[in-house]
Parts: structure tokens; C-alpha cells; sequence
């Protein structure tokens, strides 16, 4: 079995010269290849703007997440300054599963920010070598006959040809990515919504409205309270008037 | 000689690092036919560092071809059997149709 690295060349000189063997004569072939190294730098920005609009909903969904935390905890503390540790438990349990899920959040992140990284390096290096391959063709196209002109064109397409191997699988890559991550964000917007992981996000949840019911009760009991030595001292004042 | 490591660019390396990356290759050929995908992830980081520490970069405007190229090292088993079946892995180019 031959190595990878051979295996790999192999691989990216046959799709470039199925790409070349689309082209008839020298000139064509130059500038058909120019036009597919332009179609791809074009293909490789989309690519990066994916990745950034993909990481921009991540970013807002752990945002949302991190609230959801936040008020989970506060929820707790309610439920325990209530003597309700069954309910301060319950908060403390969804809490748990939402820091899970924000982690997983974060790697994905992380991963994405690596596939960003790396297709702008890639289009970096597409890029400066298109322009060189510009200059090579123009130089060829006027230089050279016909025959002379096939070789030339042989040692320059290969290496652009190599790039757009390589950049064209760090776009799938990232694609790849990108979708297993818009996926997950799905979800977990659907889970939320159809409340199969609780409801958390929305304002009235089963512990939103016990806790609600406990605050209520003991405005009622400070307030009774209140009256009760209000009207007590009332009392007292008239007794005094006696 | 020159080479690519995969997503990140081209470096040229003198032939005692290219004998010591033609083994590790080996290797890690051995590793996808035994079906062993820590090994070869392990492997093909491995190649990667020692082009990383011990070859030059080649200018990004540079046109010259590679004599071989390192795949990704988070390449998977799956994806290292597309690579060996037919032309599998790297996308098709662009083309007019």
C-alpha cells in the first residue's frame, strides 16, 4: 500500500487535469483555469462568511443560555430563603443540564473558530497565487507557441491546482462543520421551545409560577402583619386617649 | 523537496526530514489498514510538527508543485479510506457546466 502523502497527490493532480481537460487549446486552458481559480477564491469568502454567521448564532444562543442560568440560580435562592429545597433542587437540576449544553456550545466554538482561521489563510494563499498564475498566463500566452506553451503551462498548473485542492477541502470542511453546528443549534432552539428540556427561556414555567405563588403568599403574610400592627398600635393609641 | 501539509500551506524540507516523513507515511498507511484511528491521528500530527519545526514556508505566491502532501491530522479513518478509494475526500474543482 502506498503512503497517504503520495496517495493525497495523486488524488489532487487527477482533479485538476479533469478540470484542465475541459479546455482545447493552450490560451483557453489558461484562462478557463484562471476563471475556476477566481469562481473558487469567490467560493472560499462565501465559506468565511458562513463561518462567521454560524458563530454569530452560537454566540447568541450561549447568551441565552448563560441567562437562563442565571435566573435558574437566583430561582434557587428564592426557593431556598423559602424553606422549598424541593423546588431549590429542581432549579439547581436544570441549571446542571443547561451549563452542559453551554459547554458543548463552547467547544463548538472553539471549532469553528479554527475553521475560520483556516480558510482565511487558505484564501490568503489562493489568492496571492492566482495573481501569480495571472501574470505566468499573460507571459505564456505571449511568449511561447503552442507547443512550447503546454509544458509551461503543465509546472504552473499544478501548483495553483494543488491550492484549489487544498482550498476547496477546507471549504467542504468548514461546510461540514458548520452544518453539524447549525444542527445542534436546532436542537437545541427546538427543544426549548417544545419545553421537552423545560421550559426555561419562556417567563412562565411550572418552578416561575410555584415560586410565584410562594412570593405572593408571603407578601400576603408581610402585609397582613403590617395591618396587624397597624391596627394594633391603633388600638393602643385609643387606649391611651381613654 | 517541497511539501503541503493540508490546510496549512507549503514548506520546503531538506532529505533527511523527508526520509524521517516517508517513514512516519508508512506508518500511518499501516495505521488506516489496520483500522487503528488514534494511531493514525498520532501519526499524522507527528508529520505534520516535523515539517512544522524543520521545513522552511514557501511564499504563498510561489507556483512550484509539491513531490507530496500531508493530509489534514484530524483526518478520519473514513475520510483515509475515501482518500485510498478512487478520488474520494478532496471536493471536485469548480467547473463551466
Amino acid at each position: 500500500m502506498a503512503g497517504l502523502m503520495s496517495r493525497a497527490s495523486m488524488v489532487v493532480k487527477a482533479k485538476f487535469s479533469k478540470l484542465l481537460d475541459r479546455a482545447e487549446d493552450p490560451a483557453e486552458t489558461l484562462d478557463y483555469s484562471y476563471e475556476r481559480q477566481l469562481e473558487l477564491l469567490q467560493n472560499v469568502k462565501r465559506g468565511i462568511a458562513d463561518v462567521v454567521t454560524a458563530k454569530k448564532r452560537l454566540e447568541l444562543q450561549e447568551t441565552q443560555l448563560q441567562q437562563s442560568i442565571v435566573k435558574l440560580d437566583g430561582q434557587a435562592r428564592q426557593a431556598l430563603a423559602a424553606n422549598r429545597e424541593d423546588l431549590a433542587r429542581q432549579a439547581l437540576e436544570r441549571k446542571s443540564g443547561l451549563q452542559q449544553q453551554l459547554q458543548g456550545l463552547d467547544q463548538q466554538a472553539d471549532q469553528l473558530a479554527q475553521q475560520q482561521e483556516k480558510l482565511v489563510a487558505s484564501e490568503k494563499a489562493l489568492s496571492a497565487k492566482v495573481e501569480a498564475f495571472r501574470t505566468q498566463k499573460e507571459t505564456i500566452k505571449a511568449q511561447y507557441s503552442a507547443a512550447e506553451a503546454q509544458v509551461k503551462i503543465g509546472e504552473a498548473a499544478t501548483g495553483i491546482g494543488e491550492q484549489m485542492a487544498d482550498t476547496g477541502l477546507a471549504i467542504q470542511r468548514a461546510k461540514d462543520k458548520t452544518e453539524q453546528m447549525q444542527a445542534r443549534a436546532s436542537a437545541i432552539d427546538e427543544l426549548t421551545t417544545s419545553g421537552a428540556l423545560e421550559d426555561f427561556t419562556s417567563d412562565q414555567t411550572d418552578l416561575d409560577r410555584q415560586l410565584g405563588a410562594l412570593a405572593s403568599q408571603s407578601q400576603v403574610d408581610d402585609e397582613l402583619a403590617k395591618m396587624k400592627a397597624e391596627v394594633g398600635s391603633g388600638e393602643k393609641q385609643k387606649e391611651l386617649e381613654k | 523537496m517541497i511539501v503541503r501539509l493540508m490546510g496549512e500551506g507549503q514548506f520546503e524540507i531538506d532529505d533527511e526530514v523527508a526520509k524521517g516523513l516517508n517513514e512516519l507515511d508508512e506508518q500511518a498507511a499501516q495505521a488506516v489498514e489496520e483500522g487503528d484511528e488514534e494511531r493514525l491521528s498520532g501519526l499524522l500530527r507527528q508529520m505534520a510538527e516535523a515539517v512544522r519545526t524543520n521545513g522552511t514556508r514557501v511564499p504563498d505566491d510561489d507556483l512550484s508543485a509539491s513531490e507530496g502532501i500531508v493530509p489534514p491530522d484530524d483526518l478520519s479513518l473514513d475520510e483515509a479510506r475515501q482518500l485510498f478509494d478512487g478520488e474520494g475526500l478532496i471536493p471536485d474543482l469548480p467547473t463551466r457546466d
